[in-house]
């Protein structure tokens, strides 16, 4: 039998956790490869053999290594190693639009919150760059909330992101989302009444791993909240 | 015979251009259909029902529409309407090809698009001034940080994967050619592959490369020849 995939991770990173909760979902096995983000583990040579580009997810086949995290679930598909729901490989027409969101998200909720995510939280904690200041913090908010302004108008016509099911779409995206959760940051559900429940239905359909893959986010999110009280 | 695919797109915008010549190297039958961005086409009521999102390229297949350029790209080669070459079927290679494409967005689209926008079409168009000569120099700073990755990390071959053109190329290729609107090309010492690996996309692609081209040519020859 052929060995199980490697799956390298940090639950920090919006596109691992996707990955994690995925795989979990379909019982794919993998071999299980932590890489602390915040040891600065992905800037060993060790881990550079594993990916050139030093980022997380990643992937080793055999002999393959392969990263992104868009590349890695249809790899993935191809060899069965995820589910027809999660990813629609027998449609074209649903593939496709899942695929049109997996490509859609990288300017447009990705580049927001992580931008916001970067200089609100990761680079103020790490000593790179001080905490931004009040209008800064408005700005990077207010690009956050025109993608989900997009996501509400354009994207939620139905339960999920693609029709009736959740996809690795639903995870990616939402995953993006709750990352805001390290700066304080959730979703206004009357500013935003489709995403605050889809992210609900996210939740539901992908528990328990998606508690499991935001246990960190959860309890920093909760810490902050009782040390304004 | 099914009616040929509609294709949504304006040469001046790069993901279209690099879908424009794949249609045309694998020969596949499309129906034209050009959306001028410099007239607001993309803005209005007709075309938000052809996609949403108002952007180009977009494409519609009978009663389905779509848009983003790599979605499009695996669905027409899922209906043999690429080329194998193209994107391959491979399952490694083809992991490969979509490897790139999802890095390109972050780290070639993301740097070229903002100087692009910054240095050529928000001063043409009004929207903003020119940038400052500090602002220019952060801007070409960052396209050089992609490119040093992509000299780095992805042109040990020929092509980005392997001997051979795919549209991983192609998108890769039209981001970096569109600087020529603000004057700005590879410089060969500073990054050889690159430079090498351009030439080798033109070349692999004509006559479609200058057809594809030929406004952002004209356009940047225009701005040499007003600085002289």
């Amino acid at each position: 039998m052929a060995q199980s995939i490697k799956y390298y991770y940090d639950l920090l990173s919006p596109p691992s956790r996707a990955l994690w909760i995925a795989l979990k979902l379909a019982k794919t096995p993998f071999e299980d490869c932590p890489v602390a983000l915040r040891k600065r583990e992905h800037l060993t040579d060790e881990y550079k053999s594993i990916n050139r580009f030093q980022k997380v997810p990643a992937l080793v086949d055999g002999n393959f290594h392969l990263s992104e995290s868009g590349a890695m679930l249809r790899y993935l598909a191809a060899k069965n190693q995820l589910t027809e729901q999660l990813y629609p490989s027998k449609s074209l027409e649903e593939r496709a639009h899942v695929d049109e969101f997996l490509e859609w998200q990288h300017l447009n909720l990705r580049l927001m919150t992580l931008t916001y995510f970067r200089d609100a939280w990761l680079f103020p904690i790490n000593g790179i760059k001080p905490k931004p200041k009040a209008e800064h913090v408005e700005k990077l908010i207010k690009n956050v909330e025109g993608s989900l302004g997009l996501l509400e108008r354009l994207w939620l016509d139905n339960d999920f992101l693609i029709g009736k099911n959740l996809t690795v779409a639903d995870l990616l995206g939402a995953s993006d989302i709750e990352q805001l959760k390290l700066c304080q940051y959730s979703v206004n559900e009357k500013q935003f009444p489709k995403v605050a429940k889809w992210l609900e239905r996210v939740r539901e359909a992908a528990n328990p791993y998606h508690d499991q893959a935001h246990a960190f986010l959860d309890k920093k999110f909760k810490e902050a909240a009782k040390a304004k009280i | 015979m099914a009616p040929a695919i509609k294709y949504y797109y304006d040469l001046l915008s790069p993901p279209a251009r690099a879908l424009w010549i794949a249609l045309k190297l694998a020969k596949t039958p499309f129906e034209d259909c050009p959306i001028a961005l410099r007239k607001f086409e993309q803005l209005t009521d007709e075309y938000k029902s052809i996609n949403r999102f108002q952007k180009v390229p977009a494409l519609v297949d009978g009663s389905f529409r779509l848009s983003e350029s790599a979605a499009m790209i695996r669905y027409l080669a899922d209906k043999n309407q690429l080329t194998d070459q193209l994107y391959p079927k491979s399952l490694e290679d083809r992991a490969r090809v979509d490897e790139f494409m999802g890095w390109q967005y972050f780290n070639l689209r993301l740097p070229t698009g903002q100087y692009f926008l910054e240095g050529w079409l928000f001063p043409i168009n009004g929207i903003k001034p020119k940038p400052t000569a500090e602002k220019l120099e952060k801007l070409i700073k960052n396209v050089e940080g992609s490119l040093e990755l992509l000299e780095r990390l992805w042109l040990e071959k020929d092509f980005l994967v392997g001997e051979n053109l795919t549209v991983a190329d192609l998108i890769g290729s039209s981001d970096i050619e569109q600087l020529k609107l603000c004057q700005y090309s590879v410089n060969e010492k500073k990054f050889p592959k690159v430079a090498k690996w351009l030439d080798r996309v033109r070349e692999s692609t004509q006559p479609y490369h200058d057809q594809a081209y030929a406004f952002v040519n004209k356009k940047s020859q225009q701005a040499a020849q007003a600085k002289l």
